[in-house]
């Protein structure tokens, strides 16, 4: 754990506070996820993002809209990010049919053609053939894209981590992969589950460049992520970012947290990602007293918003049922 | 006079395994956060402070594995417990489970035996939408080569595990997720069960519902509310669901002559079709109508609270279908 605590930040400000506002709207998003849950307004399994907020911000800013994104259950932050509205995040989440998905797929399932967000996947380690297969498909076509896939550390002890990665490292894929290494898998440490901890090390032996980057240093993310999508649109083939980062509550809302110590979270939280870039962006004056709050508070008011659109939101009616399992005829 | 205590299906599950594991040293539980953090569905809350992480054992995620070692330790000689956190990740270790476990036996011309049991919870009901709720215990009752159980009360709960890790053969247990919190009166001392046998959970004259693990419940429910009525069904749990107990399923409907089959899978090459197969060929001439079946509609589960529950089989379309049946739809 290095203390990043006043490197200077040398991105243009505008990017800076950009960063920084999106790490805040997904910690603000989560946290009345967190409430709304224990008002049973969003149910079935819910994952929190907040720790890990420079992670998505960072990679996210770094890709394009024609990129593709392939997430995990814990996403609601990376199709935030990504552009789809907290309203439709929202609604989904709520079970209605104004939500991105019709209320059908909840919390884990998020999806959206148009900015190109595949999901939203709740196998473990599900999402990252598929990714393989995107970035094949842009490969046949010429197509010029990255698709930057997400996943856990936990992921990495499945097969399909191990498949995936030679396939794409093999056919010299345009994958990002971005492995979200904060260090637990459910209630398991990481050093209970790896015979080799430095996952980066892993990618390595499958011939993929690779990289661990301070993954509560946003900027650092940013930096990291840029140069190895750049890498990867260049045709050079597929690149492993490995993000250390830490969540800072439990697994979902069924995990009573018990696997780990109090201390340990304690000293992440110490280098959490927001107050790390603003207390950086402050001390080369980048960002005002005013700056904060107000950022704060326009996040508060986003979501303010999208939990009114979720209550007011209606639901499919069941006659629709069975709709969505095959493509339907054209009426 | 002794209060009676109560015990949860969780609770019974976790003495099986505590006296198991107490019984049998060659008997060990593993699993993803089996240890640690007490089960996923805290089945192994506490045993890992009691037997040790040799014995509660934590994986990675590692479906195939995790699996594929427990089936192979059971061919080296130990008595291995696999939980799987559900049936939709037991998927990732399909291979193992019918390629070898289900095969060594009968490719080894009987020289090999895998007395592995494999349990997973399995069902919906929880909003947890398409990759997490499915009943595709079907896909195991299809093999052969292999047992399959689904114990739907807390004395099978309890029970069950401690002849399946007698079984010489792979065995399977499904444990729907809503039963983990069903409660019940704790037995003075538990029943003598088998697992052979479909049982009787209410006798009834004038229809038969057969039914197993999360839907006997719901099946029960449905009973009471068609002996409101008049109608009295005779409600059949299934608990083993391969190989299946035909002798129960044909002696029930040759005295009712008419029979509903619920299930949680899709309808589609469900479990249900297997069973109306077999009543159609075995109790042709003692029916009086048509067979029928009330299982999951054709769709992944949707997450959507309304949604979900018109997806799954439930008390009121049980009762729809029975009357329907006897002509007082
Ligand atoms: C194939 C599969 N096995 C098990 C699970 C249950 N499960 C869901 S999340 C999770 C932990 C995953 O950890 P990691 O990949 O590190 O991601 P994190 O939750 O830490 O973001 C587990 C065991 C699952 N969803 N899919
Ligand atoms: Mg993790």
């Amino acid at each position: 754990m290095s203390d990043t605590g006043f490197l200077p930040v040398k991105l243009p400000r505008e990017l800076s506070l950009s960063l920084l506002r999106d790490m805040v709207r997904i910690r603000r998003f989560e946290e009345a996820c967190a409430e709304l849950y224990g008002q049973g307004k969003i149910r079935g399994f819910l994952h929190l993002y907040v720790g890990e907020e420079a992670v998505a911000v960072g990679t996210l800013h770094a890709l394009n809209e024609q990129d593709s994104i392939v997430a995990t259950y814990r996403e609601h932050g990376h199709a935030l990010v990504r552009g789809m509205s907290a309203e439709s995040i929202m609604a989904e989440m709520f079970g209605k049919l104004e939500g991105c998905c019709r209320g059908r797929g909840g919390s884990m399932h998020l999806f959206d053609a148009a900015t190109r967000f595949y999901g939203g996947n709740a196998i473990v380690g599900g999402g990252l053939p598929l990714a393989v297969g995107l970035a094949l498909a842009d490969k046949m076509q010429s197509i010029d894209r990255v698709t930057a896939c997400f996943f856990g550390d936990g992921a990495v002890a499945e097969g399909a981590f191990h498949e995936s990665l030679n396939l794409a490292a093999l056919w010299q894929l345009p994958v990002l992969f971005l492995c979200e290494n904060n260090r637990y898998g459910m209630g398991t440490a990481i050093e209970r589950a790896e015979s080799e901890t430095d996952l980066s090390r892993k990618a390595a032996s499958y011939r993929i460049p690779s990289e661990r980057v301070d993954g509560m240093d946003v900027v650092a993310v940013y930096e990291a992520a840029t140069a190895a999508a750049a890498s990867v649109r260049s045709g050079e083939g597929p690149r492993f970012l490995e993000l250390l980062t830490y969540r800072y509550r439990a697994h979902s809302m069924f995990d009573p947290d018990l696997y780990r110590d109090k201390a340990e979270i304690e000293a992440w939280k110490k280098r959490g990602p927001i107050h790390n870039l603003t207390n950086r962006l402050k001390a080369q004056g980048d960002l005002t007293e005013d700056d904060f709050p107000q950022l704060d508070a326009d996040a508060r008011a986003e979501v303010q918003r999208a939990v009114e659109f979720a209550e007011q939101g209606t639901l499919e009616s069941t006659d629709d049922l069975l709709r969505y399992t095959l493509t339907e005829p054209a009426a | 006079m002794n209060t009676p205590t109560r015990i949860s299906y969780r609770e019974a599950l976790r003495e099986a395994h505590r006296e198991a594991l107490a019984k049998d040293p060659r008997v060990f539980l593993i699993g993803e956060d089996v240890g640690r953090y007490g089960g996923s569905y805290a089945v192994s809350k506490g045993l890992l402070e009691e037997f040790g992480p040799e014995r509660i054992r934590d994986a990675p995620l590692s479906e195939l594995g995790f699996v594929g070692a427990g089936i192979g330790a059971a061919l080296g000689g130990m008595r291995p417990i696999v939980e799987v956190m559900t049936v939709n990740f037991s998927l990732l270790a399909l291979d193992q489970i019918v390629n070898t476990a289900a095969t060594l036996r009968h490719m080894s011309g009987g020289q090999f035996s895998v007395p592995v049991v494999i349990r997973m919870a399995t069902g919906a009901g929880r909003q947890l939408a398409a990759q997490h709720s499915h009943s595709l215990e079907v896909w195991y009752a299809h093999v052969p080569g292999i047992k399959v159980l689904a114990p739907a009360t807390i004395e099978d709960a309890h029970g069950m595990l401690s002849l399946a890790l007698d079984d010489p053969d792979p065995t399977v247990i499904f444990e729907h997720a809503l039963l983990y919190n069903l409660e019940g009166e704790r037995p003075s001392s538990w029943p003598q069960i088998d697992i052979e046998r479909a049982a009787v959970r209410r006798s009834g004259a004038d229809v038969s519902l057969i039914c197993y693990g999360g839907t006997l419940w719901k099946t029960l429910a449905a009973a009471n509310t068609l002996a409101s009525i008049g109608i009295e069904a005779e409600v059949i749990d299934l608990r083993v669901l391969r190989p299946l107990d035909e002798e129960t399923i044909l002696a029930s409907v040759r005295r009712t002559h008419r029979a509903v089959v619920v299930d949680e899978g899709w309808k589609t090459c469900s479990l249900a079709a297997e069973i109306m197969a077999l009543m159609a060929e075995q109790a042709f001439y003692d029916l009086d109508a048509p067979l029928s079946r009330v299982c999951s509609a054709e769709v992944p589960i949707p997450y959507a609270k309304h949604m979900e529950e018109a997806a799954l089989p439930q008390p009121q379309r049980i009762v729809d279908s029975v009357k329907t049946m006897l002509g007082r739809g």
